[in-house]
């Protein structure tokens, strides 16, 4: 059936169309969404490797990573909002306060 | 067949949806569109017999944190920043970091076909039937081999709400 690499290559382009959105994007909110893309091509990654060998370990690991991407979006959702609140602003290059 | 099949069409959503949610110029529009590549993402683990994660993506990812960005989208102010420039003068920099990543892998790729075997091993496709019931695999594992980190990650989750919570909150 299918190689591994194809599995591969789906989470590398993945991988790295988020990691473009990172770079490139000015909206904090944007840039959070392409974090969750990053987490979630690695997933892929976890889980085919996980059916592979027949381990049912990378599964395990591909829920503690879906937790901690709900728990970094908690908290990067809460400074977004905090810091929208002070500076009326969710450009990431205008966030400069600690830049001079 | 069905498998390329189905592998194929989930990828193509999945890669197509992401290219166009980090290049779509409207925030809503690409928290949709990222709806879309996770669904498509749960396609995959559902090809790859991964029932449980098939689940949990759809409920918590496009269920729960989506919910929750699309909330901040409309809590913040969209139509200012929707007419100045998305995206930073950094495409020099997003274009090194894209082709170091790609040529790390391809080398991976390139190296691993002269290794002893056949190269890259292929997901065997009998083994479809005799697989184990995948919940309770996931369970025993979890909780068994894995409860500790199974119980950091509960507090974690616990200190991630509470700060959450308090970074949201109106200072008085």
């Amino acid at each position: 059936m299918l190689p591994i690499g194809h599995y591969l290559f789906l989470s590398l382009a993945l991988f790295i169309i988020g990691v473009i959105g990172v770079v490139t994007r000015r909206n904090v909110i944007v840039v959070l969404m392409s974090i969750e893309l990053i987490l979630n091509a690695v997933n892929i990654n976890l889980v085919a490797f996980s059916r592979l060998y027949g381990d049912v370990a990378g599964q395990v690991f591909a829920l503690f990573i879906i937790a901690d991407a709900a728990a970094e979006a908690a908290v990067g959702l809460g400074i977004i909002i905090a810091f929208f609140r002070n500076r009326e602003t969710v450009l990431a290059d205008e966030m400069d306060l600690l830049k001079w | 067949m069905l498998d390329k099949i189905l592998f194929y069409f989930f990828a193509g959503v999945a890669v197509g949806s992401a290219v166009l949610m980090v290049t779509r110029r409207n925030v809503v529009h690409s928290a949709i569109l990222l709806i879309t590549a996770l669904l498509a993402t749960a396609g995959i683990f559902l090809q790859l017999r991964a029932e449980f994660l098939f689940i949990v993506q759809i409920i918590l990812y496009v269920g729960g944190i989506m919910v929750l960005f699309i909330f901040v989208i409309m809590l913040v102010n969209l139509d200012v920043a929707l007419q100045q420039i998305q995206f930073a003068r950094q495409k020099w920099v997003a274009l090194l970091v894209a082709l170091a990543l790609a040529g790390q892998v391809g080398l991976m790729f390139w190296s691993s076909r002269k290794m002893p075997g056949q190269g890259l091993p292929v997901l065997t496709a009998a083994a479809a039937e005799h697989l184990p019931a995948n919940s309770e695999e996931v369970a025993k594992s979890l909780f068994g081999s894995y409860l500790l980190p199974f119980e950091i990650a509960s507090v974690l989750l616990l200190v991630a709400m509470i700060g959450a919570v308090v970074m949201a909150k109106k200072r008085t």
